[in-house]
């Protein structure tokens, strides 16, 4: 099960909060299909429905429409958030980084056909169907917004963190990437070109970022440490490494 | 549509706020929020552009008053009414009041869903016609204000440009969320920041987009 931080849900974590118990008194023969295989192990918590924020309650509210009329598996939603939670996130996007530093003919692959070699990983899917890659060099820095939406490539980077969808992120990048660039502590020479990419189609871009000094005959694995989710968004470089043998002993 | 949505260059919102170990969710209805959007959206009552049509056409004060998660949660209310899915007073009620409608597609089970989010799905289709443009083109971006779902932010409209790259045909959003498809051609297409920002715009920097064949125009003339 999913691990959250809301107060209010400490409670709540096996989310199926009443469905099948207090409507037994309207028809529900479209109910035969539901597998509430673990509503056997949840209590009634009716006692923090005071506590919910209004969206909670909400949102709550809309999943007991939805789970009552059949249109969604209780369970096929623990799923798609465990997936997100615990398999699809920026780790993806840090090893398929790691491969194009470390082996030039993916590099050219990904150049290429950045889907297809990303597939080579495993890696696809949702918000990541069509890929294409950017690459930051010592004279051009590369950015990625959406300031439509929140389009994101969901299949190497996760879920979009909360910044990303942000109004101030969203309005600003574009107008003044430099500007906000500095206030993730990324401060670019005036003469390094910034490429910012409004993701406004179905193209999802990710970032290469620069492979730091310090990382001769590093393998993918340890490579892959190293890169963080922003500098694959744009928005972080990553910092050379200045003592080698101390991040190396760092490691088993 | 010239809806909230469409952030880029407008001013007021102050400092990005990145969050240090940013949890995936921050409540358990934000991920109830992303998993019912995504199991209710394989039900095929609408496509990704009707979805974004719905998010942008909340009220403004709507839209900038909430988080994300609670954008989706919000539109999928209103697509699940407006499909015949859901009613208001069900809504209201927290259950059921009427039987269940006919869906296009069966519910998605949870042995389902791993090939779900697998599979995903491609917006992209074969078009007979040529691609009316080339890389290294100059073009201009129409002036236009769609009442509609459309995917030419504001900011970079009637703008010169260049076509950086032939991206291949895609499903057209402003058809698409009217139902129908359309697919066309789909270009990068980069923009000087002084083309779009004017005499206070970043002098080494550039924005690109990337635009569907009927944004564009060939340029009046070469861009500087």
């Amino acid at each position: 099960m999913v691990a959250m931080t809301d107060p209010h849900d400490h409670d709540h974590d096996h989310h199926d909060h009443d469905h099948d118990h207090d409507h037994d008194d309207h028809d529900h023969d479209h109910d035969h299909d539901h597998d509430h295989d673990h509503d056997h192990d949840h209590d009634h918590h009716d006692h923090d429905h005071s506590e919910l924020t209004d969206i909670a309650a909400r949102v709550r509210a809309l999943e007991s429409v939805l789970i009552d009329k059949g249109y969604v598996d209780p369970a096929a939603l623990d799923a798609i958030i465990d997936t997100y939670q615990h398999d699809v996130g920026p780790r993806n996007g840090a090893r398929v980084v790691a491969r194009a530093w470390a082996d030039p003919a993916y590099l050219d692959r990904l150049r290429t056909d950045a889907t297809s070699a990303i597939a080579e990983l495993d890696y696809g899917g949702r918000q990541g169907e069509h890929m294409a890659i950017v690459e930051n060099t010592d004279d051009t820095h590369h950015v990625v917004v959406c300031t439509l939406c929140s389009c994101y490539p969901w299949s190497v980077l996760g879920l979009p963190p909360v910044w990303y969808k942000s109004p101030a992120y969203r309005s600003r990048v574009v107008i003044d990437p430099r500007g906000v660039l500095a206030e993730f502590g990324t401060t670019l020479p005036d003469d390094v070109h910034v490429r910012v990419w409004d993701s406004t189609a179905e193209l999802r871009y990710l970032v290469i970022p620069q492979r730091p000094a310090g990382t001769d005959g590093w393998g993918e694995e340890r490579l892959a440490e190293l890169v963080t989710r922003n500098s694959m968004i744009g928005t972080e470089v990553i910092s050379p490494i200045v003592d080698a043998s101390a991040t190396a002993g760092a490691e088993s | 549509m010239n809806g909230p949505h469409d952030l880029g260059g407008q001013m007021g919102f102050g400092a990005v706020a990145p969050e240090l170990d940013e949890p995936v969710f921050h409540a358990t209805w934000e991920a109830r929020s992303l998993a019912l959007t995504l199991a209710v959206g394989s039900l095929g009552h609408w496509n990704i552009d009707i979805s974004r049509h719905a998010r942008e056409s909340l009220p403004p004060a709507v839209y900038y008053g909430s988080t994300y998660y609670e954008i989706w949660a919000r539109a999928l209310e209103q697509l699940l009414m407006d499909a015949d899915l859901v009613g208001a007073d069900e809504l209201a009620a927290g259950r059921a009041l009427h039987p269940p409608a006919i869906t296009n597609h069966p519910t998605l089970r949870v042995e389902n869903v791993a090939a779900m989010l697998a599979s995903g799905s491609p917006y992209t289709r074969d078009v007979s016609q040529p691609a009316r443009f080339a890389a290294g083109q100059h073009v201009r971006t129409i002036n236009d204000h769609p009442t509609g779902h459309t995917r030419l932010p504001r900011y970079a409209r009637n703008a010169d440009g260049t076509i950086e790259r032939v991206v291949g045909c895609f499903v057209h959003p402003d058809a698409n969320a009217l139902g129908a498809p359309n697919p066309t051609w789909l270009y990068t297409v980069v923009f000087r920041a002084a083309d779009l920002w004017g005499r206070s715009a970043d002098p080494n920097s550039t924005v690109s987009i990337d635009a569907f064949e009927p944004y564009l125009e060939p340029a009046l003339e070469p861009v500087r």
